[in-house]
């Protein structure tokens, strides 16, 4: 169905949120003071591989100012176990499972690892007792490379050895795939740790309330960390409670804990509010980052370019702890072979320990890393077989009805061939080479999941209501990460109502007040969200419809709902306000609100010998097509031109859909040409932003978006996600443009001028 | 040690006892309660605490406010009032606030450019934004409703070549 046959949906809605943003109001967790507030401060290891032997805060506790300095010994249970709901032990049944204290005891293992708490009635004084605070470190043999880490003579992260997660894809005979095939490609990519840089920094404030409920406002994806901090400080998750307020973005690094258990820590033991802000170096070197990847691909193909065979190794560093890398991998395992059709597959993948900083949650989840791969090996194959590496692709494109590497058969058209058709003839005429500047071009096709793996369970609620006036509220626990959450779900509602979009406002997304509405994290949002949305929207138009059709004395399937009023279809006179029919429908024993909830389908655990079986519901298929400038002198490159094209299945707000992308391409730049942690044996030489360069208005080019609206996904009205898979396939479409450039694979991330220096002198 | 400033904020006078060693962002987060400049990095780098001092923009968490006084500060709340500002209502109409954390900062070094230059071109909205670091949009929106509210309607382009 074509956007045409919508009111709201599909077209460009402005933000309700937009309108508090460009005004300045206080909307985010750091934007609030309190009487009595405390400002808390962290301590952190500045070793990555150390034993503690002491901690005197003695000095620290006797500052005036000074309300608390907390060491492990005052956490009630020192553990952040950050379980998933859902069968997830039952999937990771053997790994070395090992999850972070939320204050280092005997060992730090990286460095920024929190070790003391401080809450006291100052910044000035907080920062002084940070620096009379007195750990005696010892240092210890650390392991920064995870092959090294791999080794058996390597120390140990944790006791139990560094590798935390082994997963295994098996399709066909691999061996008889290599006999068969005419030409075999094989090449190594690296990727590096990339920070998520959103603007604002891990914040949170938090006081007891009138119930003594321990109540957190904390920029979070995820409002159900209320039970990690419950768990922590041996509380009944019922005394425990988070407010969401909107994120200064999160892309994946506000999904674990981030202030939450050291916050809830110092107010549960100073009964006072409690500010706590990460500063931006303090939110480099202590959050989680996205896993550097070493990825060995051999493929093996046929003449006419279809591919017969994949063999992949893929180590991950999971960094100093568990985190949720097992899961990224997972991502990496069942992404692994690209949007295409290979019979004979072998993928062993690993996540490791090392001493590096945590890696976990960042946009994309392990799907990024692949795709460089899988597209970099399409056009190496391209190369080597002297054919149009559209036409490879083209030829190997996954179809509705062909399985993916985990036997799963897709039930819907991927769409893939126009995606990529349409994103290259966008680019335009080719420009040309002049003086040193060569042009190169490039493309990224890929798949990405949307919404969590089939065996957790996944569930979503949400409240609709009509109030006297007319208008309706949406209640629903969904964190607003700034990808227009909170707007998508009031567009839903004033579809199904007939209401104007303006007419419908979500209020609170509270652990404890709202609807649980589950994790914003995994592109999940609008499918569950969404759904339970437009269920309990559903459920609410139809009592108001019954209404109607009682006062206008026609039957309930004339009924016709739009702009805030009932009438007749065919006789626009017979009309009625909704504030007048929802006057009436307590007395009719009409209900005017609705609760209702959306499972996702669900499938079983998939084999972890070889990966087969139905891992996720549904994947958003897209792709890039960038065209660079590359300086021949100085390796300097510069992405002049990119196009995306994705089946998001059904636009909900157009400006929120091209902002997804054009957000996540310019972000998948940054990756591609500029983004590395430098890290020294563990430790970060670049924890600012000055070091750090994220892209700036003149690194980013022209981004033009073409989006698809096949009606095939399972959200709301036939939509895909499209948050994450905005940005999977950017990095390989700049890497292969560059390696059109220069005439050279290059297949390490990132593409700085020396790099692409190297790789031009090497050919020449 | 504390300093009494007087300055004019959003076109009001203000008089209010600051720490000595307070900066501009200090002054207005903690001294005044005004949360609309936000604190990106502290190191002047990512442009979210961007304000006009005397019309020019500053990156409030590297000026000391005793640097304000007798001086004109103007922060996003000092913006249109009842009405919003151009550069507010296209940003909000057109999309360009996502996250809305680097939006303040934007709009302000936006209205400094469109200050001197009431009719720039995409490249010198480019420039002019070069120090206000947004993760979210890739700029797109953002320089579209730029271009619009200074009623220059010009499709966006990417930066030229150096």
């Amino acid at each position: 169905m074509s956007s045409q046959s919508y009111r709201v949906i599909g077209r460009n809605v402005p933000r309700p949120d937009a309108w508090e943003k460009v005004r300045g109001r206080p909307i985010y967790a750091g934007d609030s003071i309190m009487a009595g507030m405390l400002i808390g401060r962290i301590v952190r290891s500045p070793y990555a591989s150390a034993r503690i032997v002491s901690i005197d805060t003695s000095a620290a506790r006797a500052l005036p100012g000074v309300a608390a300095v907390l060491t492990h010994a005052d956490v009630p249970r020192n553990e952040m176990r950050m379980e998933l709901p859902g069968r997830m032990a039952e999937a990771t049944a053997g790994a070395v499972l090992a999850t972070q204290p939320v204050l280092a005891g005997d060992r730090v293992r990286f460095q920024g690892e929190p070790v003391v708490a401080i809450a006291a009635e100052t910044h000035e004084a907080a920062a002084r007792a940070a620096e009379l605070v007195e750990v005696e470190y010892e240092e210890l043999p650390g392991v920064y490379d995870p092959i090294a880490a791999l080794d058996p003579g390597a120390p140990h992260v944790h006791d139990g050895g560094n590798v935390l997660r082994r997963w295994h894809l098996r399709r066909g005979d691999v061996a008889e795939g290599f006999r068969r095939a005419e030409i075999v490609v094989e090449q190594v990519y690296r990727t590096p740790f990339v920070d998520h840089v959103y603007l604002e920094t891990e914040t949170g404030i938090g006081w007891i309330d009138a119930e003594g409920v321990l109540t957190l406002r904390v920029s979070t994806q995820v409002l159900e960390h209320f039970r990690d901090v419950a768990e922590v400080l041996r509380l009944p998750h019922s005394r425990v409670r988070l407010e969401g307020a909107y994120l200064g973005g999160g892309f994946g690094g506000k999904e674990d804990v981030t202030v939450e258990c050291l916050l809830g820590l110092l107010v549960h033991r100073t009964r006072r509010p409690v500010q706590l802000v990460f500063s931006r170096e303090e939110s480099f070197i202590g959050h989680g980052k996205r896993h550097p990847y070493v990825m060995r691909y051999r493929t093996g193909a046929m003449r006419s370019g279809e591919i017969v065979a994949l063999d992949a190794e893929l180590v991950s560093d999971s960094g100093a702890y568990a985190a949720l890398s097992p899961w990224v991998l997972f991502y990496s395992l069942v992404t692994a072979t690209g949007p295409y059709r290979v019979p004979h597959v072998k993928v062993d993948a690993v996540t490791v320990y090392t001493n590096n900083p945590i890696a976990s949650a960042y946009r994309t989840f392990g799907s990024i890393q692949t795709c460089l791969a899988y597209e970099g090996q399409m056009d190496a194959l391209a190369k080597a077989l002297g054919l149009d590496p559209l036409e490879v692709r083209a030829r190997n494109f996954l179809r509705k009805g062909d399985a993916i590497a985990t036997g799963q058969v897709l039930e819907t058209e991927p769409m893939l061939e126009e995606t990529m058709r349409r994103a290259w003839a966008a680019l335009g005429p080719p420009r040309r080479a002049t003086g040193h500047v060569r042009i190169g071009r490039g493309l990224g096709a890929s798949f990405t999941p949307y919404g969590r793996m089939c065996w957790t369970h996944d569930s979503a609620s949400a409240w609709v209501g009509l109030e006297l006036d007319g208008t309706a509220v949406v209640r629903c626990a969904a964190p607003d990460v700034g990808g227009g959450q909170t707007a998508s779900l009031c567009s839903i509602t004033a579809e199904v109502l007939g209401l104007p979009a303006e007419q419908v406002v979500a209020v609170g997304r509270d652990s404890h007040f709202t609807p649980r509405a589950g994790t914003t994290t995994a592109t999940r949002q609008l499918l569950m969200s969404g759904n339970a949305v437009l269920r309990a929207a559903r459920e609410v138009r139809r009592h108001l419809v019954d209404q109607a059709a009682a006062r206008l004395e026609a039957a309930a399937a004339d009924i016709e709902l739009a702009e805030g009023r009932a009438f007749v279809r065919g006789a626009p006179g017979r009309a009625v306000g909704f504030a007048e029919l929802v006057k009436a429908m307590p007395a009719a024993g009409r209900p005017t609100q609705a609760l209702e909830k959306f499972d996702a389908p669900s499938a079983p655990t998939i084999d972890p010998l070889t990966g087969q079986g139905k891992p996720f519901n549904d994947y958003t298929f897209g792709t890039q097509a960038v065209e660079v400038e590359v300086d021949d002198e100085t390796g300097e490159t510069r992405a002049t031109r990119l196009v995306a094209c994705y089946d998001v299945g059904q636009v909900i707000n157009r400006q929120s859909a091209e902002g997804q992308i054009e957000g996540g391409a310019v972000q998948g730049l940054g990756h591609a040409l500029l983004e590395a942690v430098a890290l020294e044996e563990g430790i970060s030489r670049n924890p600012h932003l000055l070091e750090y360069r994220i892209p700036t208005t003149l690194d980013a080019p022209a981004v033009e978006t073409i989006l698809i609206e096949s009606g095939a996904g399972l959200g709301p009205f036939g939509a895909k996600g499209i948050g994450e898979p905005a940005m999977t396939p950017t990095p390989a479409a700049v890497m292969n443009a560059v390696a059109h450039a220069v005439g050279r694979p290059i297949t390490e991330l990132p593409l700085t001028a020396e790099r692409v220096l190297a790789a031009m002198e090497n050919g020449a | 040690m504390k300093l009494a400033l007087d300055f004019t904020l959003n076109g009001r006078p203000c008089r209010i006892e600051a720490e000595a060693h307070w900066t501009v962002l200090d002054l207005l987060r903690d001294g005044l309660a005004l949360f609309g400049t936000k604190d990106g990095c502290g190191e002047g780098v990512c442009g979210a605490c961007t304000v006009l001092l005397d019309g020019e923009p500053i990156r409030a968490c590297l000026v000391l406010a005793a640097r304000a006084h007798a001086r004109d500060l103007l922060t996003i709340e000092g913006l249109g009032g009842d009405e919003m500002d151009a550069l507010q209502e296209a940003f909000g109409r057109l999309g360009a606030a996502q996250c809305g954390f680097c939006t303040p900062g934007m709009i302000l070094s936006a209205r400094a450019l469109l200050a001197e230059n009431a009719a720039p071109s995409a490249h010198e909205v480019r420039e002019a934004l070069a120090g206000n670091l947004c993760r979210c949009t890739g700029y797109v929106k953002i320089v579209e409703a730029v271009l619009d509210a200074a009623g220059a309607r010009r499709p966006c382009a990417s930066a030229p070549s150096s």
